[in-house]
C-alpha cells in the first residue's frame, strides 16, 4: 500500500509543477462547459417540452463533467505503458516485485485524481457562482452528496478497469493503437461523454444503459442533480458494482494470460 | 512552389512507409469525428430544430467547419506542433536555410492522414446540400469555396498565433485549444445558437462567424448578398498573427532560448 | 574572412529552486540571473583555414556558433562574413554556410536520403548542373553510392553522419561549422570523416569551424585552435600551446581548465 500512497506524492508533485498547464486546463475546460450549455440552451428555448432533463440538471451534469474531466476521459491511456508492452521494456517491469495489473491499476488511479483534484476546485466555484439555471446548483440533498461521491469512486473504478482491459489485450494484438483509438472514441459516446445518455431516444437508451460504460460518468453526474432517484439509483449502484467486479476479473484473467504468454515467448 | 510540391511528395513518401498506422489515424479522425454526427442526430431525433435551423441546414454547417478546420490542420500543421519543433532544435535548422522560415515550417508537417475527417465532412456537406432544398447557384457554389478558403485561412491563424507564443513559453498553451478545437468543436451549430454576445464576440473580435454563420445564411437565402463575401474580410486576420509571429521570430533570434 | 569583434551576449534565466514552497513563490515572482555567455569576444579567420573552436560544457560555444550562423544576436559587437552580417543579412548570408549539428538530423527520417538530398536541391536552389556535379563529388569522397536509395532511419549513426555532412555541402558553401561532427561514431566513421574534412578544405579551399570535445578530431585536423571559457577567449594559438609539456592533449588541456577554474 505504501508504494502505491508514495506514488500518488510523486504525480501530485508533478502536477504542481505544471501548474501553468493545469490553469490553461482550467479555463479551457471553462470555456468547454460554457459553450455546452450555450447550445443545450438554444435547444431547450426551441423546445423545452423536449427536454429529458430539467436545464438545471444538465448544466450541473456539463460543469461536473468539466470539473472531473480527469477522471473519466478515456483519451489519457499512458502511452509509457503502449510503448514498454510494444518494445519488449515491460521486461523490467516484470523484475519488479510487483503484480503488474495492480501496478498499473493504482498509477491510472493516482494519475486521474491527481488530475482531478487540482482542476476540480476553480471550475466548480466559478460555476457555483453562476446565476440559475446556468450554474451548478447544491446536490439535491445530503443523500444524493453521499451517493454521488460514492458513485464518484466507483466510476472512476470502472473507468480505470476498462482501461486495464485496452492495456492487457495489447498483449494479444498487434496493433494497439487501433484498438486504442476504436475503444476510445465509442467510449467517450457510450458512456455519456458527448451528450448526457437521457437525451438519447428510447429503446437505445436502455440498452446503452445497461453496458458497463453507463456506470462511468453517467451514474454520479445524474445522481448530483436529482435526475436519478429512487430506484433507479439503487439499479445504478448495483451496476456500477457489478461491472467493476466483472472488469477486474476479466482484467486478471488477462493479466494472468499476458504474463504466460511473456515469459514464455519472451515479449 | 515547387519546393512545396517536394515536401508534399517526401511526406507522401514518408507516409507510404507506414501504411498500416497511417490508416488507422485515418479510422481515427474519422470516428472521432464520427462522435460529433453522433452528438447532432440524436439530439435532432429529440428536437426538430435549433433557433431556426433545421437537421440538414446544421449539417451543412458542421461539414463545412469540419472541413475547414481539417484543411488548416493538415496543412498548416507545422505550425500546430511548434512546440515540438522548437524544443528539438529544428527551427535552428530552419533559420540557416536560405528560405521564407514560414514557408519551411508549412512543408515541415503536412498531416495526410486528416483526410479521414475530411471524408467525413464531405460525406455531411453532401447530405446536408441535398436534404436542405438549397436551390444551388454558381455563386453560391463559389460562396463555398470562398468559406473554405476564409475558414482554413482563419483557423491557420490561430496556429500562427500558437506557434508565435512557443517562442515565448511552451508552458500552459493548453488554452489555445480554445481557438482552434473549441472552435471546431462548437462551429458544427450556427454560431447563433450561442446567443446575441458569442455572435457578437464571433463577429468583431475573432472572426469565426465570418467563416461560417453569415455565409451560411447566404446559402440558405435569408442572408444578405455581401454575407457570401465575409469569409475574404475574415482572411485580414491573418495580418496580426503574421506580425506576431515576426515578434517571436525576433525574439527567438535575440534570446535563443 | 570572419571577423568578430568585442560581441557580447547575455541570458536571462528564471531562478527555480527545488521545493514545495518555492515553487509556490515563483508563481507570483521570479527571480532572474544573468548569465554571460559572451563576454566581449574577439577573431578572425581567414578564408580557407581550418580551425578548432573548443572550451568546456557552457563556455558558449554554441552561442558562437550559433551567432555565426546568423540564428542569435548579439546585443554588442560586430561581427562580418565576407562583407554581410550574420543576423542581419541572414538569409542572404546562410546560402554560403554548411551547418552540421552532430546532435540532430536534417535528413527526413523515412524516406532515402536521396530524397532529402532533392528537397535540399530546391531548398538552396542549386541548379541542375551544379548539383549533379556536387553529388558525385561528395558521393566519392565520402563513399555514399550505396546509402543513397536507403532510409534515414536503417542508416548506422557512421553513415548517417557521413550523409548528413553530404547534405550541408551539397550547395558547395564557402564556410562550414561543424558542431561535435564524430560524437558517437565508431573508430572507422571518426577517421573517415576526419579524411573527408582534411580532403574537403585542401581541394575545395572551405573554411572550416568545429567545436568538439575530442582532442583526436583537433589533433588530426586543425593547427589552430581557439579556447573559450567563460565567454572570455582565453587562448587563440596552436596546439603546442597546451600540449607543451604534457602525455597528451586531453591532460594538457585539462591542466588548462584547472588553471583558469573552468
Amino acid at each position: 500500500m505504501k508504494k502505491y500512497i508514495s506514488f500518488f506524492r510523486l504525480r501530485f508533485s508533478m502536477e504542481l509543477q505544471y501548474r501553468a498547464a493545469a490553469l490553461a486546463g482550467v479555463a479551457t475546460q471553462f470555456f468547454w462547459g460554457a459553450m455546452e450549455i450555450l447550445m443545450f440552451r438554444a435547444f431547450y428555448r426551441t423546445n423545452p417540452g423536449a427536454f429529458p432533463m430539467t436545464l438545471q440538471a444538465t448544466c450541473a451534469y456539463v460543469w461536473l463533467q468539466q470539473a472531473f474531466l480527469a477522471l473519466f476521459v478515456t483519451w489519457v491511456l499512458e502511452n509509457e505503458i503502449f510503448d514498454s508492452i510494444l518494445n519488449g521494456n515491460i521486461a523490467y517491469e516484470l523484475c519488479r516485485p510487483v503484480n503488474i495489473y495492480n501496478m498499473w491499476f493504482s498509477r491510472n488511479l493516482a494519475m486521474r485524481i491527481s488530475g482531478a483534484v487540482l482542476r476540480c476546485i476553480p471550475i466548480l466555484l466559478f460555476a457555483a457562482f453562476l446565476p440559475a439555471p446556468y450554474g451548478l446548483m447544491a446536490p439535491a440533498g445530503l443523500t444524493n452528496f453521499f451517493l454521488f461521491f460514492l458513485t464518484l469512486l466507483l466510476g472512476v473504478g470502472v473507468t480505470v478497469a476498462f482501461c486495464m482491459l485496452v492495456y492487457m489485450l495489447c498483449f494479444f494484438t498487434i496493433s494497439p493503437m487501433g484498438l486504442r483509438i476504436v475503444t476510445v472514441s465509442m467510449v467517450e459516446f457510450l458512456s455519456g461523454g458527448i451528450i448526457p445518455l437521457p437525451f438519447l431516444p428510447d429503446g437505445v437508451k436502455q440498452i446503452i444503459e445497461l453496458l458497463p460504460f453507463a456506470s462511468m460518468q453517467n451514474v454520479p453526474l445524474r445522481i448530483y442533480s436529482g435526475d436519478l432517484t429512487g430506484g433507479g439509483t439503487l439499479r445504478a449502484l448495483l451496476l456500477q458494482v457489478f461491472w467493476l467486479c466483472i472488469l477486474v476479473a476479466a482484467g486478471k484473467i488477462l493479466d494472468a494470460l499476458a504474463m504466460k504468454k511473456v515469459t514464455v515467448q519472451g515479449g | 512552389m515547387k519546393l512545396y510540391g517536394k515536401f508534399f511528395m517526401i511526406h507522401l513518401k514518408s507516409i507510404m512507409q507506414y501504411k498500416t498506422s497511417f490508416l488507422l489515424s485515418c479510422l481515427g479522425q474519422f470516428l472521432v469525428s464520427f462522435n460529433l454526427f453522433l452528438g447532432i442526430y440524436f439530439m435532432f431525433r429529440r428536437f426538430s430544430q435549433v433557433e431556426g435551423f433545421t437537421y440538414s441546414e446544421v449539417l451543412l454547417c458542421c461539414g463545412i467547419t469540419l472541413l475547414e478546420f481539417s484543411l488548416a490542420e493538415a496543412f498548416a500543421r507545422g505550425f500546430d506542433t511548434f512546440g515540438s519543433i522548437v524544443s528539438r532544435g529544428e527551427f535552428d535548422r530552419i533559420l540557416v536555410r536560405p528560405r521564407n522560415e514560414i514557408f519551411q515550417v508549412l512543408g515541415s508537417r503536412i498531416e495526410l492522414s486528416r483526410i479521414g475527417r475530411v471524408l467525413q465532412a464531405i460525406v455531411m456537406f453532401i447530405y446536408g446540400i441535398r436534404a436542405s432544398h438549397i436551390h444551388w447557384t454558381l455563386t453560391k457554389a463559389a460562396a463555398v469555396a470562398l468559406m473554405l478558403l476564409g475558414g482554413a485561412v482563419v483557423f491557420s491563424g490561430f496556429f500562427v498565433i500558437y506557434a508565435s507564443i512557443c517562442f515565448f513559453t511552451i508552458e500552459g498553451l493548453e488554452f489555445m485549444n480554445i481557438f482552434t478545437d473549441g472552435a471546431r468543436e462548437y462551429g458544427k451549430y450556427p454560431v447563433s445558437i450561442y446567443g446575441k454576445k458569442v455572435l457578437q464576440l464571433c463577429t468583431f473580435v475573432i472572426p469565426y462567424a465570418l467563416i461560417q454563420y453569415y455565409p451560411l445564411l447566404y446559402l440558405l437565402d435569408t442572408g444578405e448578398a455581401y454575407y457570401a463575401l465575409l469569409p475574404l474580410a475574415a482572411c485580414l486576420f491573418m495580418l496580426p498573427c503574421l506580425v506576431l509571429w515576426k515578434i517571436g521570430v525576433r525574439h527567438y533570434v535575440s534570446s535563443g532560448s | 574572412m570572419i571577423t568578430m569583434q568585442d560581441v557580447c551576449k547575455t541570458y536571462k534565466v528564471s531562478k527555480r529552486d527545488a521545493g514545495f514552497s518555492s515553487a509556490f513563490k515563483a508563481l507570483f515572482h521570479k527571480e532572474y540571473e544573468l548569465i554571460h555567455a559572451l563576454d566581449g569576444v574577439s577573431f578572425t579567420i581567414r578564408d580557407g583555414e581550418m580551425v578548432g573552436y573548443i572550451g568546456p560544457n557552457g563556455a558558449g560555444k554554441s552561442s558562437t556558433i550559433k551567432i555565426l550562423s546568423g540564428i542569435l544576436t548579439p546585443e554588442e559587437g560586430t561581427c562580418l562574413i565576407d562583407g554581410l552580417t550574420p543576423w542581419k543579412n541572414r538569409i542572404e548570408h546562410v546560402k554560403n554556410i554548411g551547418v552540421v549539428f552532430g546532435q540532430r538530423t536534417q535528413l527526413w527520417w523515412d524516406v532515402p536520403v536521396l530524397d532529402s538530398f532533392e528537397l535540399l536541391k530546391e531548398i538552396y536552389r542549386i541548379d541542375a548542373h551544379a548539383y549533379r556535379r556536387n553529388l558525385e563529388q561528395l558521393t566519392d569522397m565520402l563513399g555514399l553510392s550505396g546509402l543513397l536509395q536507403t532510409p534515414t532511419r536503417q542508416l548506422s549513426l557512421g553513415q548517417r553522419m557521413r550523409c548528413e555532412i553530404a547534405a550541408s555541402l551539397l550547395h558547395d558553401p564557402k564556410i562550414l561549422f561543424l558542431d561535435e561532427p564524430t560524437i558517437g561514431l565508431d573508430a572507422v566513421s571518426k577517421l573517415a570523416v576526419r579524411d573527408f574534412i582534411l580532403r574537403l578544405n585542401a581541394e575545395k579551399k572551405t573554411t572550416v569551424i568545429l567545436t568538439t570535445h575530442d582532442m583526436q578530431d583537433i589533433e588530426a585536423l586543425t593547427s589552430r585552435i581557439i579556447l573559450i571559457g567563460r565567454g572570455h577567449i582565453l587562448l587563440d594559438g596552436n596546439l603546442t600551446d597546451i600540449k607543451e609539456g604534457f602525455a597528451s592533449t586531453d591532460e594538457g588541456l585539462a591542466s588548462f581548465y584547472q588553471s583558469h577554474n573552468l
